[in-house]
């Protein structure tokens, strides 16, 4: 019984839906439109986050040390290193092997050959198990004050700017979806409202012959919440659009380059979550709606 | 069963439409309520189905008092009583099926026995063959019968009707009151109003006169 008035209101819903068709059809389009926003910001911050996480992988630690730093404290530096909470792995490079590499390198070869004596420090190359810039920091500090270091190198500059731009992103893409989905509140308020007005004799008789309010509010919140499902759907494809669009012109733009950049769409997760949160914002909608109109209407 | 005793409504305009109303109908009896226009007779039949409050007084239908109920339990009083008002009250955007189906619609009735008992309702109402109808291609009389049907679809222990018969001519009329008669004949309580008693050709039912907001008798 409870099931069968869950179906009744959500066909009655369905049915309201195709009875005005172009109604529905432009309040779902601008519901769309208007989400597309969001979801397409959201989409391109994770592409930019996981574009800049390959790029770079994880950054990392360059300790120099002082020249002629003796055997001994070298090995206490590695088991010290190897003890360390916060450090995933290292790799030792000698004077010798880094000078090594030098002379592999294009048209280094003479210019090495040529010095008399190894210029180069004793390094520790370091990833830390995390890259926040917060940690990373820390790090550096600590590994300055070694008796034995001479120079950190710690390439996160660029990352920490990055990483700025992704938080104002976030606000931008925080107070964006808050503005829309009170916009979407709002059309669904209204939508709702007219609804009730025309619907004046039809709810004025079911309360005559005993409709309870629930049994009245039930299709109109049925019908904001699978209008709201709707337009995130509306929003989902105008996002995949857009990256169709953008990717096909990528194709061209990066085989200049050697990079492979795609756009990607939110995750399966994220567009389920699109879908609930557009519902659930048409569903309050209405609700606010049918609460403050539906009273007005007594037999 | 219906019971008023000392019911007093005023409306917030301040008119007094009931006046001391004080009677008891039994479970199963077929009674008249009589009054000119004006007298109070809807009034009365809506404090009945709680579409009004009493100012004043109690009423007691089905061992519910209904000038206590709370307004979440008036649907359920509502369900129990099949009502036919004055001025019909039909959703003209649905077929004559859908209108008779929703009292059921709102209990939550399964489709198939729902569209049973629809169809045994249009049967009893003589409109068996206008399920598929528009209620606006129906004659005033069909259309009060349609109402009838939708009232006694849920089989309620009252039936209450106001003024059923007004603008019909005396063939309807003969009509629609047999099909009263018969509702009262299986045990429904059965409750009618009509503005002249001259009209009625059935002396052996308890007749109710209003006048001015009072009971005369
Ligand atoms: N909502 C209201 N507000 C104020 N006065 C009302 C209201 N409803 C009815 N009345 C008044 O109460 C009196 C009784 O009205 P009621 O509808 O009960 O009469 P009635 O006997 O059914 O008349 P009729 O035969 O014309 O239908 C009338 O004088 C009417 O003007
Ligand atoms: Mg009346």
């Amino acid at each position: 019984m409870w099931l069968s008035h869950h179906w009744h209101a959500f066909f009655l819903a369905l049915r309201r839906l195709v009875d005005s068709p172009l109604a529905s059809l432009l309040n779902i389009i601008v519901i769309g439109v208007a989400f597309s926003l969001p979801t397409g910001v959201y989409m391109l911050l994770g592409n930019v986050q996981s574009f800049s996480g390959q790029l770079s992988g994880a950054p990392q630690l360059n300790v120099f040390l002082k020249l002629g730093t003796g055997k001994d404290a070298i090995e206490k530096l590695k088991s010290h290193l190897k003890q360390h909470p916060q450090i995933a792995s290292f790799r030792f490079l000698s004077k010798d092997k880094a000078l090594e590499q030098l002379k592999q390198k294009n048209g280094m070869a003479d210019a090495v050959n040529s010095l008399t004596r190894n210029p180069l420090p004793d390094a520790f190359i370091i990833d830390a198990k995390s890259i926040s810039p917060e940690t990373l920091k820390r790090l550096r500090t600590e590994m300055l004050k070694w008796p034995d270091s001479k120079h950190v190198q710690l390439d996160s500059d660029w990352m920490e700017r990055l990483n700025a731009l992704l938080k104002l992103g976030q606000i931008a893409l925080l107070i964006l979806t808050a503005l829309l989905s009170f916009a979407l509140i709002v059309v669904t308020f209204n939508t709702i409202r007219l609804q009730i007005l025309t619907k004046r004799n039809e709810i004025e008789v079911s309360k005559l012959i005993g409709a309870t309010s629930n049994f009245i509010r039930r299709p109109f919140l049925y019908f904001g919440a699978i209008q709201g499902v709707a337009g995130g759907a509306i929003a989902w494809l105008i996002v995949a659009l857009v990256i169709n669009l953008i990717n096909s012109e990528l194709t061209n733009l990066v085989q200049l380059y050697t990079v492979d950049f795609q756009l990607h769409h939110i995750s399966f997760e994220d567009s389920i979550s699109l879908l609930l949160f557009s519902s659930w914002l048409g569903w309050a909608g209405s609700w606010l709606s049918v609460a403050s109109h539906l009273w007005q209407i007594e037999p | 069963m219906i019971s008023f005793s000392n019911v007093y409504k005023r409306y917030p305009n301040g008119f007094e439409a009931l006046k001391n109303i004080v009677f008891t109908i039994k479970q199963g009896e077929m009674v008249f309520i009589t009054g000119n226009s004006g007298a109070g007779k809807s009034t009365l039949l809506k404090l009945i189905g709680a579409i009004e409050r009493p100012t004043t007084g109690s009423i007691i239908v089905n061992d519910q008092n209904v000038s206590k109920l709370k307004n979440s339990a008036i649907p359920f009083l509502r369900r129990n009583l099949g009502m036919v008002f004055q001025g019909q009250k039909i959703l003209f955007d649905r077929s004559v099926f859908d209108n008779v189906v929703l009292p059921l619609q709102i209990c939550g009735f399964e489709h198939q026995s729902a569209a049973g008992r629809v169809r045994a309702a249009l049967d009893k109402v003589g409109l068996l063959g206008k399920e598929k109808a528009l209620p606006i291609t129906l004659s005033g009389g069909e259309q009060q019968r349609l109402c009838i049907a939708r009232a006694v679809v849920n089989r309620p222990s009252i039936l209450i009707a106001d003024e059923p018969t007004t603008y019909l001519d005396p063939s309807y009329t003969k009509d629609i009151m047999n099909m009263f008669k018969s509702f009262h004949q299986v045990g429904v309580t059965v409750l009618i109003t009509t503005p002249a008693a001259e009209l009625l050709e059935s002396p052996q039912y308890r007749i109710l006169s209003l006048s001015h907001g009072e009971l005369v008798t």
